[in-house]
């Protein structure tokens, strides 16, 4: 064998890895949910042709007029079956002819309502005769980069990195206290500050995999892009999952049940879950509560990959999240080692 | 009660001192140049609140002793092993292993100590090789996984996982990892706890191989006959004291007698019968009389001439007989003759 074979350090860290491995249940929360989940909101949220919104009218003129906008679908009704469809949501607006002309009934709090008007009112005065003042074109764009899947990769990234870290580090610190094993290993020679490095050691192992494949897969799936240095994005990861990292270390110092221990790691993540923009911009909530959500390692980490991979900021302009992760990584770290109950 | 010639006093230490001379002679190709005793406590005290777990002990092991710790659950002996283990603080005394002291030599110490705890358990998806590798890297020198393996019975189940393993199984393998390191001194805690007969047994054969090893064992158990079969010494506790040292028999010499005689007595109506404890004191060849639950005991020197004194002694008062037995005293009698408890009601 070899000298690092026998080295303690080693030994830990491929304990750590080979239970890692032989636990089915981490494998699927880290490397498959997080798959599944950017498929599910792929698909959801896919972009498509803009909406064809249904409508109505009370005579067969009127249908025609509005049928030749490509964004209107018409149909003709009498007013009350128009209005029963307005009621049941089956059409946005009925155009009702009148002796002065015409009448769009339409409820203007629905956005697709609004637009149904504005379409309609464009369509009955193009068909009776209504020249446009300033000549007008369309460029359409589908830019990669802005579309929600874009947006939430990134966020679904970070999120990943968070969970792995914490439970990773929390619940197997917490069984093995709960196991006396934390007491036995500190009966024998072993360096306490191995145990603690064995762990992120093999995190960081796994950090590599974890990347790569929900990386990768997100490129080829989505097409998402991939703008900034993929060193940068190694290194925001790589600061990510030790800030988290030590924060599970920090959760786990104490607890003696798992109970309590998966508890306290929920109160830790819920709220970023929410507020991190993991989902939506951090940028909706109020502004009094901005300076909090900004200080948060999520929201640091989140904002960090998405100017990497959407917008390609490299890391010398990323120097405000990194340090925001830094510091909840030093932080959490040394608290960690003053309070860490070994039995 | 007969205390004081229970309290082993220091002409049996220094005896067994003058053994552990041939024993250290014997051993000197260790290398390792220390001659005094394994362990040495003095003044030793720990509290947990209002509690006293550890109350003034003192305590000499010798080189090559195996050393029993006795006493019923919450008698302080966990308490005391770990605050030999290094694992808790003492809150006063004074301590020192293989001559060196907690305080400015942890390290060395973890490297000569080998340590099994009363309730760790592996990780379930470790393999009992990966185990013992793990733990032998903790080591500077030591024995190979491979030799711990097989002293330890474990090679069927070298790649079993830890899951997988039986309650002695498992306590062996805690037992193997405690002596990869190949420690001069090793604590063992409690360590058939739970285990069925047979595997205690097996066990036991284990911690006889190893004695015949030279190293100093240092056992805490609560049973009297595991302590019987493989303490060299053992040290009774209660609350926290040692409340009777010395080997197996001298304890049971203690009590007086060699054998004990339990009995039963009723009326010619079967109604319970009474009967003054010094008639029976009276009966020669009888030490001491307790009772308990009923049952009278009596420690007795020999059987043959005394039980016929007892019965007849009893048939002159017209009590009968509805329980008679007889047994070698053993530790457990040497417990309930001084504390005036059982053990196993604990």
């Amino acid at each position: 064998m070899s000298r690092l074979e026998e080295s303690s350090l080693y030994q830990l860290t491929s304990t750590r890895f080979r239970l890692f491995l032989r636990e089915p249940e981490a494998i699927f929360w880290v490397f498959i949910f997080p798959i599944l989940l950017a498929v599910g909101l792929g698909i959801a949220f896919r972009n498509r042709p803009a909406d064809v919104l249904p409508v109505g009218a009370t005579t067969a003129q009127l249908t025609q007029a509005l049928a030749a906008d490509k964004g209107l679908s018409a149909t003709t009704m009498d007013e009350a079956a128009g209005t029963h469809a307005l009621a049941i949501g089956t059409i946005n607006l009925l155009a009702i002819e009148t002796p002065q002309g015409v009448t769009y009934k339409y409820d203007p709090t629905n956005p697709d309502a609004r637009s149904a008007r504005l379409l309609a009112e464009g369509a009955i005065q193009v068909a009776a005769g209504r020249k446009d003042a300033v000549a007008s074109q369309n460029e359409v764009i589908h830019e990669t980069g802005a579309r929600y899947i874009d947006f939430v990769i990134p966020g679904l990234l970070g999120m990943n990195l968070m969970g792995s870290a914490i439970w990773g580090m929390g619940f197997s610190i917490v069984e093995s206290r709960q196991k006396k094993l934390l007491k036995r290993l500190v009966a024998s020679p072993m360096p306490r500050w191995q145990y603690m490095a064995s762990f992120i050691l093999s995190r960081l192992a796994m950090l590599v995999i974890e990347v790569a494949v929900f990386v990768g897969f997100a490129r080829l799936a989505f097409g998402v892009p991939l703008r900034g240095s993929l060193l940068d994005l190694g290194i925001i990861c790589l600061i990510t999952s030790l800030s988290f990292s030590a924060l599970g270390l920090l959760i786990a110092s104490r607890a003696k049940t798992m109970e309590a221990a998966s508890g306290l790691m929920n109160l830790v993540m819920l709220p970023m879950w929410i507020l991190s923009g993991v989902f939506f911009s951090a940028t909706r909530f109020p502004a009094v509560i901005q300076p909090f959500v900004r200080a948060l390692p999520l929201t640091a980490a989140i904002d960090a990959l998405r100017s990497n991979m959407l917008q390609g900021i490299g890391l010398n302009h990323l120097m405000m999240p990194i340090a925001i992760l830094l510091a909840w990584l030093v932080i959490p770290f040394a608290v960690t080692m003053k309070i860490f109950r070994w039995r | 009660m007969a205390r004081g010639n229970l309290l082993v006093d220091r002409r049996e230490g220094k005896r067994y001192s003058f053994c552990e001379e041939f024993i250290l002679a014997y051993k000197s190709s260790n290398g390792r140049d220390y001659t005094g005793p394994s362990l040495s406590l003095s003044g030793l005290r720990k509290t947990f609140g209002d509690v006293v777990a550890v109350d003034h002990l003192d305590l000499e092991v010798m080189r090559g002793e195996c050393f029993g710790l006795l006493g019923p659950n919450g008698a302080g002996k966990t308490t005391t092993i770990e605050i030999c283990e290094g694992l808790t603080p003492p809150d006063a005394g004074n301590m020192t292993l293989l001559g060196l002291s907690w305080k400015t030599a942890a390290k060395e110490l973890r490297q000569r100590i080998g340590i099994q705890l009363q309730e760790t358990q592996f990780p379930d998806k470790l393999t009992v090789e990966e185990a013992l590798r793990l733990f032998r890297s903790f080591f500077k020198q030591g024995i190979s996984e491979d030799e711990a393996i097989r002293i330890a019975q474990l090679e069927e189940k070298r790649s079993a996982r830890v899951g997988g393993l039986s309650g002695g199984q498992k306590q062996r393998l805690a037992m193997a990892c405690a002596l990869v390191g190949d420690p001069e001194l090793l604590f063992l805690d409690e360590p058939t706890t739970g285990l069925d007969p047979q595997a205690r047994r097996h066990l036991w054969d284990l911690v006889d191989e190893l004695k015949s090893a030279g190293r100093t064992i240092i056992l805490t158990t609560h049973y009297m006959d595991e302590a019987e079969r493989l303490c060299d010494r053992v040290a009774i506790m209660d609350h926290g004291r040692i409340i009777a040292l010395g080997t197996p028999q001298q304890l049971i010499a203690s009590t007086g007698g060699d054998h004990v005689v339990e009995f039963a007595i009723t009326n010619a109506d079967a109604t319970r019968g009474q009967i003054d404890p010094e008639a029976l004191k009276e009966i020669p060849g009888v030490q001491s009389h307790r009772v308990d639950a009923g049952v009278h005991q009596l420690s007795v020197t020999d059987l043959h001439t005394t039980v016929p004194r007892i019965f007849s002694t009893l048939t002159r008062m017209g009590l009968h007989l509805s329980e008679f037995r007889t047994h070698s005293a053993s530790l457990e009698d040497v417990f309930v003759g001084l504390t005036g408890r059982n053990l196993r009601d604990e």
